[in-house]
């Protein structure tokens, strides 16, 4: 389980609908609790640094990036859980290129937007065997909501 | 002192909790694969089809990427380190025919 502030998730929403058509992404700033669920305490929004014409399908970002989100939330004797990225215009769930990509332990947030306007929000973790991405509860402040009923 | 491998966060737990691996191996790619020898569950985390270096990984040589210096051969020496930075990639791939992977268990 991870748990969000609907403050964060209102933050990834924003974030997607002002990237784009281009997908945005960013960092889960949080700690690890207890059994593994996590925590986010802050979102923290990263530049697509993928080239201009693979924005609207791909998000990258970049090894230095990481770093100084790491060091950012070191600093506040926190971790980097998971990151965050949107989908323009498609389902809030992963891809095979998402899967291809991914590294374990971490959550990763996908938010669906659709012609500008973000509506579902999902977030996911990676089968230890990269086999495929597991479905992750999220428990927005006082209530708890699961991925989109998408299956 | 030997060279050493720093683990990253999110792959220690396939190296049974270990912040760092300490080698003997003369190059960075035979160090890695003392490591995934020693650790097996880290090779699909680090390699493709088991021996190709996953491209979203990049390998530091102290504070120099390897691709700027001699790749996977490049020379080690004694208190040298070695750290795994992960970029972190990914997208929907939509309009290039993407498979979707749909696998959510449980909701």
């Amino acid at each position: 389980m991870i748990r969000f502030s609907r403050q964060h998730i209102e933050a990834i929403k924003k974030h997607g609908e002002r990237d784009y058509p281009h997908e945005c992404c960013g960092l889960l700033i949080g700690m690890v609790l207890e059994q593994g669920d996590k925590r986010v305490f802050e979102t923290y929004p990263i530049s697509n640094a993928r080239e201009e014409e693979h924005k609207r399908n791909r998000f990258l970002i970049r090894p230095e990036e990481l770093l100084r989100g790491e060091r950012y939330a070191q600093e506040r004797e926190l971790d980097v859980v998971g990151f965050y990225h949107s989908h323009p215009d498609c389902e809030a769930i992963p891809s095979q290129y998402d899967l291809d990509h991914a590294w374990p332990t971490y959550s990763y947030i996908i938010v669906s937007v659709r012609e500008g306007r973000a509506n579902q929000l999902g977030s996911w973790k990676l089968e230890p065997d990269r086999s495929r991405f597991n479905g992750e509860e999220i428990q927005c402040c006082l209530e708890n909501f699961k991925p989109p009923e998408l299956f | 002192m030997p060279a050493t491998i720093k683990i990253p966060n999110a792959l220690r737990q396939f190296a049974n909790g270990q912040v760092e691996f300490d080698t003997a191996a003369p190059t960075v790619g035979q160090a890695l694969a003392e490591l995934t020898l020693e650790h097996s569950d880290l090779t699909p985390h680090l390699y493709r089809n088991g021996s190709e270096l996953r491209n979203f990984i990049n390998v530091y040589l102290n504070d120099e990427d390897i691709r700027h210096l001699q790749g996977l051969d490049s020379p080690l020496k004694d208190t040298d380190v070695i750290s795994l930075v992960p970029s972190i990639a990914g997208g929907s791939g939509q309009g290039e025919g993407s498979l979707w992977i749909c696998l959510a268990l449980g909701f």
